[in-house]
């Protein structure tokens, strides 16, 4: 039987890796064909990359760069940011790229969801929503690096992507982002519960037992960025992934 | 040369890097000149039976195929809804299939016990090797590998069936008769695991 896959997740920024707090103050990790290869030599489960500069720079994905990574990575890889068209998503799949990560593009043009999943099948479309808590303590979906709130509710946005057909839901907590103090587990649980597709969470993983959480709470997957990234309290860099045997011991 | 059949469907890119890294040539192509000249073939496929098989036919080159497949006896290995399209048809659509096998493509079915199981299958899961055959020779032990799929494949020629996955019902994961092998996860993404089985598939399988 399987268990829930642990995924980390890689913040691009130019041609170097970050990771952010609540979406700011990115702090430079690293060149990401070294990071890849240090993940693929501890065979992680599979990971997303998400460039979070394309859109609010109006660009495409950096081809290029991603070409380097897929040659060097032999486990399932999502990709996010800047993906408009189809043009796109057929260049990420001709260079070993089999998971689109959409955000921004699902709200201001969701017919690419619908097309890329006929094209590539609906497991190859994840669509990433970003979510902050307002003022009035209500969930809110936010796009374009987490800048722009759109007045969508995350759970009924949820919903719609995977009636569009989206194949996975990837939610992600702004206010915990880089906090490593915990899932927003309310958020994911309300998540799982209303759509059929597998649910992967994200923000505010600081150990294993956060993973452990998460799945409990009803994700099918876990991602994380700073606790596979950062070492100790004054959180040096330092690349690191669970044992096989330590995940088959923790996860449900 | 490795041939990875091109008919518009699949991660050629992936499958690419990975017999590349085991020290393959493979190239995707829809020519029928290259496919004919080819040693090996691998037949790729993600997303929906029926509007692969499909894409399969509008290429023209499922008699090609066929034909190198069935009469020549060269070597072809099926990924995930490749190894779909060999059995005799889906579930999941209407369009008959090639088959290769004597099998059928069903939709997962779980017992009250596994009823909260997500379909699609997507996940890490390790095989259980029923019967020898080149391609299955030397896998590393707890070998795992990356599945996504939401129909499997059940042979009714149980000599076929060289493993098995456990995921709520016994699902067939690799195929093998002779030149004739699929697999129904990707080992083009499964790191070393894969690898081996990539490597078996261009060294071993004739």
């Amino acid at each position: 039987m399987i268990r829930p896959r642990v995924i980390p997740c890689m913040l691009l920024k130019g041609e170097g890796l970050v990771k952010t707090v609540k979406f700011k103050d990115p702090k430079y990790l690293g060149d990401p064909i070294n990071i890849v290869r240090i993940f693929n030599d501890k065979e992680v489960d599979e990971l997303i990359f998400l460039d979070i500069l394309a859109t609010t720079e109006n660009r495409r994905p950096n081809f290029e760069l991603l070409k380097k990574i897929t040659s060097e990575c032999f486990m399932p890889l999502g990709y996010g940011g800047g993906i408009r068209d189809m043009d796109d998503v057929r260049q990420l799949l001709s260079i070993g790229v089999e998971k689109f990560v959409l955000n921004t593009s699902a709200v201001e043009n969701p017919s690419l969801i619908r097309a890329a999943a006929d094209h590539a099948g609906s497991q190859a479309v994840v669509i990433s929503i970003d979510v902050k808590k307002t003022l009035f303590g209500k969930y809110e979906v936010f796009i374009r690096a987490g800048k722009k709130g759109t007045g969508l509710d995350p759970v009924k946005f949820a919903v719609d992507m995977e009636k569009q057909g989206a194949g996975e839901i990837f939610i992600n907590s702004i206010d915990r982002d880089g906090t490593m103090q915990g899932y927003d587990l309310d958020l994911i649980q309300r998540v799982a519960e209303a759509v059929t597709v597998p649910v992967v969470a994200c923000g505010g993983a600081g150990n294993i037992g956060h993973l452990a959480e998460a799945v409990k709470a009803g994700a099918s997957a876990a991602a994380a960025g700073s606790m596979f990234v950062f070492q100790g309290p004054l959180r040096g860099v330092l690349i690191s992934y669970p044992a096989q045997e330590e995940l088959k011991r923790v996860m449900p | 040369m490795i041939v990875i059949v091109d008919y518009g469907v699949g991660n050629l890119g992936s499958i690419k890097n990975m017999f590349k890294k085991a020290g393959f040539k493979a190239e995707p192509s829809s020519d029928p000149a290259v496919i004919r000249d080819a040693e090996k073939l691998i037949l790729p496929g993600v997303g929906a039976f029926d509007a692969a098989m499909r894409k399969f036919r509008e290429t023209g080159l499922v008699p090609v195929v066929g034909e190198l497949v069935l009469e020549k006896k060269v070597p072809v290995l099926g990924l995930c809804v490749g190894l779909q399209l060999m059995t005799r048809g889906s579930e999941e659509g209407t369009e008959a299939g090639l088959g290769w096998f004597d099998a059928e493509t069903v939709r997962f079915k779980f017992d009250a016990e596994h009823a909260n199981l997500k379909i699609p299958h997507m996940g890490w899961n390790e095989i259980h090797v029923r019967r020898q055959h080149p391609l299955v020779d030397g896998l590393l032990a707890d070998s795992r590998f990356y599945f996504v799929h939401s129909y499997h494949v059940v042979a009714k020629d149980t000599d076929a069936v060289l493993a098995e996955t456990e995921y709520g019902v016994t699902i067939h994961s690799i195929l093998g008769k002779g030149n004739i092998v699929g697999a129904q996860f990707h080992p083009e993404k499964s790191h070393k695991f894969g690898l081996q089985l990539l490597k078996n598939f261009a060294e071993r399988v004739s």
